[in-house]
């Protein structure tokens, strides 16, 4: 991706903007108020990650989160939901870390997972953040797309959700 | 799943940027019918028709079966709607741990200002 594409992506009405750039490929895109050196230590110490990654609305417990940022450390999130009788666990390694500015990692969990590329732009003290995901196929993106293998009961909850939000629109 | 990407979300809208097959589909949502039927009805040859079902075929709006030797035609399971649904699915999931991340990156600008950056960890 060049600089040009991230300042012409249009703001939509919500702050979270999600491009399917290609078969394989999703982009997601979020500015945050902030310095990005801040925003990366987000992404990098657990302990912080832990807070954010997965959402209170998702009603699941972070059970470890392990982060060993630099090229070849391992990483390994582990959660249980209440309706699952096992956590589940998504793993992998970093490829690039480039403080304050850019990680790679893979993720191993299954043979479909992406690699992610996660860039920090920092302007103004705000933080242009990018999330870039390759699949290693298409048909990998449209059924990994947003994790709804790993956390079908909520995803079809939400799915519900959005059926009722859009027939009303 | 039924595949939904924004490839074939621009090939479904190229689908249907003609005017005979929108009128295709229209027909095959009141009823199934067979491609000569369908070339009849649009006053078309068989091979003209038979092209515009295999654009609507691949993007999924229309699903066709042969029977004998005839090949009738429905509408697919693929509906529009599901590819905008896909995207905004995952958009909320990031949005929501977004939302949490801003509040973690308020947190984080708050220690700075209180201890100076040097002395956060």
């Amino acid at each position: 991706m060049d600089a040009r594409t991230e300042s012409e992506s249009t703001p939509t009405s919500s702050r979270t903007s999600v491009e399917r750039k290609s078969e394989r490929e999703i982009i997601v895109r979020r500015t945050f108020d902030g310095p990005a050196r801040l925003v990366f230590d987000a992404w990098t110490e657990p302990e912080l990650l832990k807070r954010w990654w997965v959402p209170k609305s998702m009603g699941m417990t972070f059970l470890a989160c392990e982060a060993d940022v630099r090229v070849g450390g391992k990483y390994r999130f582990e959660f249980l939901h209440p309706s699952a009788a096992k956590p589940m666990a998504f793993f992998g390694k970093y490829l690039e870390v480039v403080p304050h500015s850019r990680l790679v990692w893979t993720n191993e969990e299954s043979n479909d997972g992406a690699v992610t590329t996660v860039t920090f732009e920092e302007k103004n003290g705000k933080t242009l953040l990018v999330v870039h995901e390759v699949y290693p196929s298409k048909e990998a993106l449209d059924a990994n797309g947003g994790m709804e293998n790993a956390m079908p009961e909520t995803f079809s909850q939400l799915d519900e959700l959005l059926v009722d939000l859009r027939s009303r629109e | 799943m039924v595949q939904y990407t924004s490839a074939s979300f621009d090939a479904s809208f190229a689908a249907i940027s003609d005017a005979t097959r929108r009128g295709v589909l229209e027909q095959l949502g009141r009823a199934d019918a067979s491609i000569s039927d369908l070339a009849e009805k649009f006053n078309m040859t068989l091979t003209g028709m038979k092209k515009h079902i295999a654009v609507l075929e691949q993007v999924g709006l229309v699903a066709t079966e042969k029977f004998g030797r005839v090949r009738t035609c429905r509408l697919g399971v693929r509906r529009l709607e599901d590819e905008a649904a896909w995207i905004e699915r995952y958009r909320q999931i990031w949005d929501a741990r977004f939302d949490e991340l801003d509040r973690v990156v308020e947190e984080l600008k708050r220690q700075e200002k209180t201890n100076g950056r040097k002395n956060r960890k």
